[in-house]
């Protein structure tokens, strides 16, 4: 069952072209990743299929309701994450949660129930009456991510839900978005984070330049890149001179990657190279390629 | 979705509004601090009446009470990114102007009751059946004056609102009757004190203490209802026309 349908939807900012002609589904149940570098265009699309921005053309159905006749319906069944977006600094957590639940017509006693819940799910509880002035990025997100799930959506739209995130704070939002699909809601969530979108999503698109340039789930695009390899190496002392393998080379640290078709050939190069130049393999791995070298790949070449 | 929901809604925001920014600095200075300074430096050195006084001050509370929330809010929110987060809830834009524009209403009656009671003080006989219509009537007016103020420019630097709606309330004060009677001003200046809701507001304060003013009573309150529709849905249709610009 979709519960997103996207189509031909176009995004003009004056003369700019922010997004260009996507069209897309998304079913009932499945967590949805929109990957794309910055700028590609996915705050544009988020915002386009939450209601706060109209298309310059193509339509948006959630719900099987046309965006543009049932806005507040469509949202009165949604929570949403923006980007950037700030629960108010002057008011404490829970009156923050309190005036979330306000805003989506819920009785007050629920709000209560719901919103103690929530904080001690997102290990907020204790901050319960304390001003969000003094909490830190994490604790904003999570109670951010607290004020969207309050109303228990079926549909949640998340903004980069783990960026600029620590460790603790990004593993349980992941966590609990995980618990949130195990319950049957539907997650649409942008992110750039390419580890993220590999361990939640169970399909993802990539956009670049407002285009849509692939649609699938991480493993089938992952194939993208599967007629490549990963060589990675390292050399000590550590030297590497340009052109003595083919295919794209990116030096990291004290590493080599090489993305290559010709594992047998780009190997025997670089064993002929350590002994012509007396350098010791330290270390030499041959991977599949991840779905952030694909990403790469595939936005690189579109950027080129 | 109701209109009764959508009200009820609203609610929420004013709530939000009062706990917010009632005790705002800039709040403070132009809607509390303000008009008393320059109610001082009216009086000081004026032999004027009791009632003359009154109605200067209740109209210079009235309207720089009023109007000291509401500009700020909209560029306040979108500087600190909760903007966006109340506009994707289940609410209209409509919805939240309305709630702004309460909050607006609510801090510029509660001001100004209590200034009222300077009247008792002053021994001031006052028609509270027709000064109380008066003062709500004008404070909604004002109120939906903020929903236009703050729709142009849509930027987030709530300092440039608030330079732009001085400049708008100053030029309103000095041409509404308050300094000067309306009959004593030159016929061109009577011309342009007409399209000001304050003049309106000032004239029918005049009923209230003494039982006649510029213009008949009736087209005072007309005006008042006439600028408050004008103010709330022009400022509305403003809102969301520049909705995309304060997202790029």
């Amino acid at each position: 069952m979709e519960i997103i349908k996207a189509e031909h939807l176009t995004k003009y900012y004056g003369d700019f072209l922010a997004v260009n002609d996507i069209s897309f589904s998304v079913n009932k149940g499945e967590i949805f990743g929109f990957l794309g570098p910055n700028g590609a265009g996915k705050t544009t699309t988020i915002r386009m299929l939450t209601g706060i921005l109209n298309p310059s053309s193509g339509r948006i159905e959630v719900f099987g309701m046309d965006m543009k006749k049932h806005k507040i319906e469509i949202r009165e069944r949604t929570g949403i994450v923006p980007e950037m977006a700030n629960p108010y600094i002057d008011l404490t957590a829970m009156r923050n949660l309190r005036l979330m639940g306000r805003l989506y017509g819920m009785k007050r006693r629920e709000i209560e129930e719901r919103s103690l819940e929530l904080l001690k799910l997102f290990n907020l509880y204790e901050k319960k009456d304390t001003k969000v002035r003094g909490f830190s990025k994490g604790m904003k997100q999570r109670l951010s991510l607290a004020m969207a799930m309050l109303p228990d959506p079926e549909l949640l739209f998340l903004d980069e839900p783990t960026s600029g995130l620590d460790v603790m704070s990004a593993r349980l939002i992941k966590k609990i978005i995980r618990e949130e699909q195990k319950r049957g809601k539907t997650i649409f969530m942008n992110t750039h984070n390419m580890q993220d979108a590999n361990e939640l999503c169970n399909r993802v698109a990539i956009i670049n330049h407002g285009k849509l340039i692939a649609i699938d789930t991480p493993e089938k695009i992952k194939e993208i890149g599967a007629k490549s390899n990963v060589i990675e190496f390292s050399l000590s002392p550590f030297k590497f001179k340009e052109g003595i393998v083919e295919g794209r080379v990116e030096i990291l640290g004290d590493k080599v990657k090489v993305y290559t078709g010709e594992v047998d050939e780009t190997i025997k190069k670089i064993v002929n190279y350590a002994e012509r130049e007396n350098l010791k393999i330290v270390s030499l791995n041959v991977e599949k390629p991840s779905l952030e070298d694909v990403f790469m790949a595939l936005v690189g070449e579109k950027n080129e | 979705m109701s209109k009764l929901s959508q009200f009820s809604r609203s609610l929420a925001i004013v709530k939000k509004d009062m706990l917010i920014f009632y005790l705002k600095g800039p709040v403070v200075i132009m809607g509390l601090l303000f008009p008393f300074f320059l109610f001082g430096a009216f009086l000081i050195g004026r032999d004027l009446s009791h009632a003359y006084l009154f109605v200067a001050l209740i109209a210079m509370t009235a309207f720089f009470t009023s109007t000291a929330v509401g500009p700020t809010i909209i560029p306040w929110e979108a500087r600190s990114k909760t903007f966006e987060r109340l506009i994707s809830s289940p609410i209209s834009i409509t919805t939240v102007l309305f709630g702004d524009m309460q909050a607006s209403f609510y801090f510029g009656i509660i001001i100004t009751s209590f200034i009222s009671l300077t009247a008792i003080f002053l021994g001031i006989g006052v028609n509270l059946l027709i000064f109380i219509p008066v003062v709500v009537l004008a404070l909604l007016t004002f109120s939906a004056m903020t929903i236009l103020m703050s729709s142009y420019p849509p930027t987030d630097v709530p300092a440039d609102v608030m330079m732009l709606s001085s400049l708008v309330k100053f030029t309103l004060l000095f041409i509404s009757g308050i300094f000067v009677p309306l009959e004593k001003l030159p016929w061109y200046a009577r011309a342009v004190s007409a399209i000001s809701p304050l003049t309106y507001m000032v004239d029918a304060l005049r009923y209230s203490v003494s039982m006649h003013g510029y213009f008949p009573l009736w087209l005072d309150l007309i005006a008042m209802l006439f600028f408050s529709l004008i103010f709330f849905f022009s400022g509305v249709v403003i809102h969301k026309r520049v909705l995309e610009k304060r997202f790029t």
